[in-house]
């Protein structure tokens, strides 16, 4: 025992030096493109800079000028709307459809792979892609509608159908979702639907008491990451849309970009950055709140 | 290694409560494949109509109501397309980026994955929570001092920022790489280390014979992600590369496309050349795909 302990000791020693050293290139990228920008960034935020001239130190202004900027406000709601319709959307049929792939389907993986695909479509030739579907003389939703005898839109090039547009095309990613509930779904334990079916429980009760409860940790993991997500939207907005039209699809990330590189205004858009990152954290926070009262946590407290 | 494939003939042996037992039709089953039929035309329909579109002249592209199967078969449509702006120069590019990031990206981040996973020092915990709070953090926060940091360094239109945070363990959103890692190494017996610094082994050697050869799974997943995040990556080769010569795929088609706005026999064969690549690999890839996702999404 006395000779394990004086070997462990000096293993200490080799341990605490190699963890160390093999842990400092994380550490060093986190201090030097994290922590590091991130303070510079709230620094830049309290300047009036324009790049390639000297920052001035102007205190709160650019957060006063915020609260009065209509773009700012236009940008958050436009970005707010855009997160409340493509989540829960995307959400729903994921859930939907790992439901269905749960159910001993033949062919399981082709399926899988069927509904996966979309997903791995890069955001710019998916957008290349959708302004062609969306287009509104020879585009395919338009085609399809009026084939049906249906109302057409004008989609991507309307106020009102801009940010609708985007939401339906967002759901054509739903697969990494459902490819999530999937594996949530093979963890819920068999044996508590054998349970359900024993008290004489139907398909209902079973979905109702075991499923629903026991998924609603991978439901929650998929809001989270879904609302943050979509926070930062930004290619669909530079690619598709420009922001328009007359604003409609200012997206947040976008209008940020634009205030940063087209408009050179580097302070501003600093304080732009550090408000949705504050708005990106009180709606996490609200979330994990809410999150007590609907999700089951087997082991509560464990983790 | 072996973990994986033992899962698929344990459900197929326990089928005790379905009250049938075997494979007969029913209502159920006949409308569970209704359901998925129906999810699955809108989720193709977009690929049949960028294929479609791929391989039409302009003349049958602008008919209403629209016509399904091209005629003539305009293959030129990616000559003319790959020709017109240097996409083959994209490709190098991007394949010059994905090469150093993914390196990089492997190396350091599983290096740091087994410190904060296999070696006992002062502060480990406490450091790699503090971490992995910079998985939370809003890209737009950091990206205004970072690019003015690499301008005050004359690195804009190189490919220095595109690819040097990815030696420092990913930087940002790499560090989910190492959290994936790290949880990856935890499951290997640490029995091994053991024996191995028994035998005189020095962590190093640990590292490399010992924990790495026992996690290609989690190094492929991790090797895929990051060059499918390179390739789809836009904002970054936007921000920092002016000069066209050395753009990425992603950025050249959003030129691309900006450029040629209404041909889109052209700009379907571009896209298509661009999607082709990432689906080549999934299919090669697959399980490491599923695998990949559903690892990122349990234990978060």
């Amino acid at each position: 025992m006395a000779a394990k302990k004086s070997r462990l000791s000096g293993q200490g020693r080799l341990e605490s030096r190699w963890g160390i050293i093999l842990a400092m290139p994380a550490i060093l990228g986190f201090l030097i493109f994290t922590i590091g920008p991130m303070i510079a960034s709230f620094f830049f935020s309290l300047t009036d800079w324009t790049i390639g001239g000297r920052p001035s130190f102007i205190g709160l202004d650019n957060y006063r000028t915020m609260v009065k900027d209509e773009l700012f406000w236009k940008s958050l709601s436009v970005t707010a709307y855009y997160t409340v319709g493509a989540v829960p959307l995307g959400l729903i049929i994921g859930f939907a459809l790992a439901l269905l792939l749960n159910q001993r389907v033949r062919g399981l993986s082709l399926w899988r792979t069927i509904y996966y695909l979309p997903t791995l479509v890069p955001a710019v030739a998916s957008a290349v892609l959708w302004i062609w579907i969306f287009n509104p003389d020879f585009g395919l939703l338009n085609s399809l509608l009026r084939q049906a005898g249906l109302p057409t839109s004008q989609w991507l090039y309307s106020e009102e159908a801009v940010v609708p547009s985007l939401i339906i095309m967002s759901t054509w990613g739903f697969g990494n979702a459902m490819v999530i509930f999937l594996a949530g779904l093979q963890g819920v334990p068999r044996h508590l639907y054998e349970a359900v079916s024993i008290d004489g429980g139907g398909a209902w009760q079973r979905f109702r008491h075991v499923t629903l409860p026991m998924m609603t940790p991978t439901i929650f993991y998929n809001l989270v990451t879904g609302v943050i997500g979509t926070f930062q939207v930004f290619n669909q907005a530079y690619v598709m849309t420009q922001g328009g039209p007359n604003n409609a699809s200012l997206f947040y990330i976008y209008y940020l970009y634009r205030t940063a590189f087209t408009e050179s205004a580097m302070g501003y858009a600093s304080a732009l950055a550090w408000v949705l990152f504050m708005v990106i954290m009180l709606v996490t926070f609200l979330l994990f709140q809410n999150a007590r009262r609907w999700v089951y946590y087997e082991m509560a407290g464990a983790r | 290694m072996t973990t994986m494939t033992s899962t698929a003939p344990a459900a197929s042996t326990k089928t005790p409560h379905t009250s049938g037992g075997g494979r007969r039709w029913r209502p159920g089953r006949v409308l569970l494949y209704v359901a998925l039929t129906i999810g699955a035309v809108p989720t193709m329909l977009p690929f049949v109509w960028l294929a479609r579109s791929a391989l039409m002249n302009d003349n049958q592209i602008f008919i209403a109501p629209p016509e399904w199967i091209p005629n003539p078969f305009e293959w030129a449509n990616f000559s003319g397309a790959l020709t017109a702006q240097p996409f083959f120069r994209y490709f190098v590019n991007t394949m010059i980026i994905e090469l150093v990031v993914v390196t990089g990206t492997v190396l350091t981040c599983s290096v740091a994955a087994f410190s904060f996973a296999r070696l006992r020092w002062r502060g480990r915990n406490v450091v790699f929570a503090l971490l992995l709070t910079s998985v939370m953090l809003p890209y737009a926060v950091t990206l205004i001092p970072t690019f003015v940091m690499w301008r005050s360094l004359g690195a804009l239109d190189t490919f220095v920022p595109l690819t040097v945070p990815a030696w420092f363990a990913g930087a940002g959103g790499g560090v989910f790489n190492v959290f994936l890692l790290r949880q990856f190494f935890l499951t290997i017996p640490f029995e091994l280390d053991e024996a191995a610094y028994i035998d005189g082994a020095s962590p190093w050697r640990v590292f490399w014979l010992v924990i790495m050869p026992l996690s290609k799974p989690a190094l492929v997943v991790v090797t895929i992600f990051t060059f499918i995040g390179v390739w789809n990556d836009f904002l970054g080769p936007l921000l920092y590369l002016s000069d066209e010569s050395k753009y990425t795929l992603a950025l050249g088609l959003a030129s691309f496309q900006s450029v040629y706005t209404a041909q889109w026999g052209y700009l379907m064969a571009a896209s298509a050349v661009v999607i082709a690549p990432i689906i080549a690999l999934f299919f090669f890839l697959q399980r490491y795909f599923i695998e990949g996702v559903t690892l990122t999404g349990i234990k978060s």
